[in-house]
C-alpha cells in the first residue's frame, strides 16, 4: 500500500497542486516561473479568440456524439437481444471496430472519406451524388469524426447488451398480461431497468468527450497532409480545416507542448478540471431523479 | 394432447412474429455490413498498386501482396514495434503487480481512511489526463539523474504504471468484493498472513479479473497516443506504432496503399488477441459497466 501512496502522491497529488500554482505563472520551461497573478485566466477567457472556438467544438462533439453513441449502442443491443441466430457473429462484428487502435481507425476513415478517390465518394458518385469534402471541409469535419465515433461504439454496446439480457423475463410477462404492447414494454420495462447503464455511458461519454484528442489530432494532420516529423509543422495542422477540429484538449496541447507556454496551459487545465468535476457531480446528483430506484 | 393444441398460437400471430424476426435480422445484417465496410475498404486498398489506389476502382487488380513487405522498408516499422512491445509489456506487468495489492487493501482490509482513499481513486479515474500533464512534463524535463534525459524517451510514460492505475484498481476492487470473505477467514485461521492470502488465495480466485486488467492495460498502452506524443514526439527513434502510423504518410510521401497496409498491420495484433481471449474481453467490459 505505501509504495502506491508514494507513487500516487508523486504522479497525481503533486501535479494537481503544482498545476494550480503554475496557472498563476508565466513559464516557458527555460527561465524560472514568473508570478503573473490572474493574467493567464484573463487572457484565456477575455482575449484569446481560440478558447471560445475550442469550447464550442468540444460542446458540439459532446452534444452530438454522446447521444448518438448511446442510441446506437442501445439499438444494436436490442436487435442482438431479439435475434434468433448468429448472435455471437453479429456481436463480434459490432465489437471489432471498438478494438481498432484509434490512430489506425482514424487513418482508415480519412482514407475512406477522402474526397477525390475515397471509396465512399466513389460509390456516392455512382449513385449520382457528389459527396462532401468530409475531413477537408470545416462543416463536415466534425460529422466525419462523429461517424468514426459511432463506428467504435462496441464497448458501450456490450454493456447495454448485458443489461438488456439481465432484465427479468417475468417483468415482460406481467407487462404483457397487463396489455402492454412492444413499445410500451420498451418504455416502461426495459428503459427503467437499464437506466443505471444509460447513466454510466452518458457520464463516460461526456468525460471522454472532454478529453477528445487523438482522433482530432490524427485526422487534422493526415487530412491537411502537412504533418511531418518535426513538431513545428503540427501547429499548422492542428484544428484543420479552419479550426473546425480544434477541441479543447487540442488547444491545450498546442499552448503547452508546441508553444511551451506552460503557465497558460496549466490555466487551461484548471478550467478543464473544474468542468469535468462539475459535470460528474451534476450528472450523478441529478441521476436520482431519473434513474429507476430499485434498479440501482 | 389438448394442452399442446391450446399452446399453439393462431396463425396470424405466428406470421407477425416471423415477419418481425425477418425485419430484425435484415436490420442486423445491414448494420453488420456498415460496420464491416471500413475494414473491407482498408484491406482492398492495402492490396492495390499505387496507381490503382489513386483511381476510382474499388477492387484490386492484380493483388499487390508485396505491399505488406514494402511497408517495412519504407518506414522503421520494426523499431516502432519493438518500442511498443517494451512500453506495453513493462507497463502491463507494473500495472498488475502494483494494482492488485492496492485493490485488495481497498476491498478486504479494514483501515482508517479506506473509503476516503477509494473516493480518491474514483476521482483519479474521472479526471482527464490533461489535468496533470503540464506539471508532470515539467517534472520530467527538470529531472536529470546522472545526466539522463527523460524527455525524448518512453520512460515518463512507463514508470507511473508501476505505482498503480486507477482504472485497474477500481476493476479489481469490484471483483475482490465478490469473493466470499470465508475464503480469507479460512486462510487466516490456518495462519496465513495477508500477503500470503493475497498471493495464494485471492490471486487465484481473481484470475479472470487479473486477466481482464492485463488485457485492458495491454490494449491501452498499445493504443496510447497522447502521452507518447508528448514525450517522444520529436525523437523518432523512440516512437511507438501509434505515433509512427500517424506520421507514416508524411514520412516519405508514402502512398495510400502502403498506409492502409500499415494500418492493417497495426490493427492485426489487437484483433488476433481478441479472438484468442474473447471471453476475458466481454467479461471484463461487463464487469466494469454493470457492477460499477
Amino acid at each position: 500500500m505505501s509504495p502506491w501512496l508514494v507513487g500516487f502522491s508523486v504522479f497525481f497529488g503533486y501535479p494537481l497542486v503544482m498545476n494550480a500554482y503554475l496557472s498563476f505563472n508565466h513559464y516557458d520551461l527555460l527561465s524560472a516561473p514568473r508570478w503573473v497573478g490572474l493574467a493567464n485566466y484573463r487572457y484565456l477567457f477575455g482575449t484569446d479568440p481560440q478558447t471560445w472556438t475550442a469550447v464550442k467544438n468540444t460542446l458540439w462533439l459532446i452534444a452530438v456524439l454522446v447521444p448518438l453513441q448511446v442510441l446506437s449502442a442501445f439499438g444494436l443491443a436490442l436487435m442482438l437481444a431479439r435475434a434468433r441466430a448468429g448472435v455471437g457473429v453479429f456481436r463480434t462484428i459490432f465489437y471489432l471496430p471498438a478494438l481498432a487502435p484509434p490512430v489506425a481507425a482514424t487513418l482508415g476513415f480519412v482514407f475512406i472519406l477522402n474526397p477525390a478517390t475515397g471509396p465512399v465518394n466513389t460509390i456516392l458518385s455512382h449513385l449520382g451524388i457528389s459527396g462532401p469534402l468530409w475531413f477537408q471541409d470545416p462543416s463536415w469535419a466534425k460529422p466525419s469524426l462523429t461517424m468514426l465515433g459511432i463506428w467504435g461504439v462496441g464497448n458501450t454496446m456490450i454493456i447495454f447488451l448485458a443489461a438488456v439480457l439481465d432484465v427479468p423475463r417475468t417483468l415482460y410477462e406481467s407487462a404483457q398480461l397487463d396489455g402492454a404492447n412492444g413499445l410500451q414494454r420498451l418504455r416502461w420495462v426495459t428503459l427503467p431497468s437499464i437506466s443505471p447503464v444509460i447513466l454510466f455511458s452518458v457520464v463516460l461519454g461526456v468525460i471522454q468527450g472532454l478529453q477528445y484528442f487523438t482522433q482530432a489530432y490524427v485526422a487534422a494532420g493526415v487530412a491537411s497532409g502537412q504533418a511531418s516529423q518535426a513538431a513545428d509543422v503540427t501547429s499548422v495542422s492542428l484544428g484543420y480545416p479552419l479550426d473546425s477540429t480544434l477541441f479543447y484538449p487540442v488547444l491545450l496541447y498546442q499552448h503547452g507542448f508546441v508553444d511551451f507556454q506552460m503557465g497558460y496551459a496549466a490555466a487551461m487545465a484548471m478550467f478543464l478540471l473544474a468542468v469535468s468535476f462539475a459535470v460528474t457531480l451534476v450528472i450523478v446528483v441529478n441521476s436520482r431523479r431519473w434513474v429507476h430506484a430499485s434498479a440501482r | 394432447m389438448s394442452a399442446v393444441a391450446i399452446r399453439r398460437r393462431p396463425a396470424a400471430v405466428r406470421r407477425k412474429r416471423f415477419l418481425l424476426a425477418v425485419a430484425n435480422n435484415s436490420l442486423l445484417i445491414a448494420a453488420a455490413i456498415a460496420f464491416l465496410a471500413p475494414f473491407a475498404f482498408i484491406l482492398l486498398t492495402a492490396l492495390m498498386s499505387n496507381d490503382q489506389a489513386l483511381s476510382a476502382r474499388l477492387w484490386p487488380h492484380p493483388f499487390a501482396w508485396h505491399n505488406f513487405i514494402d511497408v517495412f522498408t519504407k518506414a522503421p516499422l520494426w523499431r516502432w514495434t519493438l518500442n511498443t512491445v517494451l512500453y506495453s509489456v513493462v507497463a502491463t506487468v507494473g500495472v498488475v503487480l502494483s494494482s492488485v495489492p492496492v485493490a485488495y487493501a481497498l476491498a478486504r482490509l479494514r483501515w482508517r481512511g479506506r473509503d476516503a482513499m477509494f473516493m480518491v481513486v474514483l476521482v483519479a479515474l474521472m479526471l482527464p489526463p490533461q489535468v496533470t500533464v503540464v506539471p508532470l512534463y515539467v517534472m520530467w524535463a527538470k529531472f536529470h539523474p546522472f545526466g539522463f534525459n527523460f524527455i525524448g524517451t518512453l520512460w515518463p510514460v512507463i514508470i507511473p504504471n508501476w505505482f498503480g492505475d486507477a482504472f485497474s484498481i477500481f476493476l479489481l476492487r469490484q471483483f475482490f468484493l465478490t469473493i466470499p470473505e470465508e475464503y480469507m477467514d479460512a486462510a487466516r485461521v490456518d495462519g496465513c498472513g495477508e500477503l500470503r492470502i493475497l498471493v495464494t488465495v485471492v490471486s487465484r480466485l481473481a484470475k479472470p479479473a487479473i486477466a481482464a486488467v492485463a488485457l485492458f492495460s495491454f490494449l491501452y498502452t498499445f493504443n496510447d497516443f497522447f502521452l507518447p506524443l508528448l514525450y517522444t514526439g520529436e525523437s523518432p527513434n523512440h516512437w511507438v506504432l501509434s505515433i509512427g502510423l500517424s506520421e507514416f504518410r508524411s514520412l516519405h510521401q508514402v502512398q495510400w496503399n502502403l498506409t492502409m497496409a500499415a494500418t492493417l498491420l497495426v490493427m492485426a495484433p489487437v484483433i488476433v488477441i481478441f479472438f484468442l481471449a474473447q471471453r476475458a474481453f466481454v467479461e471484463g467490459v461487463t464487469l466494469t459497466g454493470v457492477k460499477g
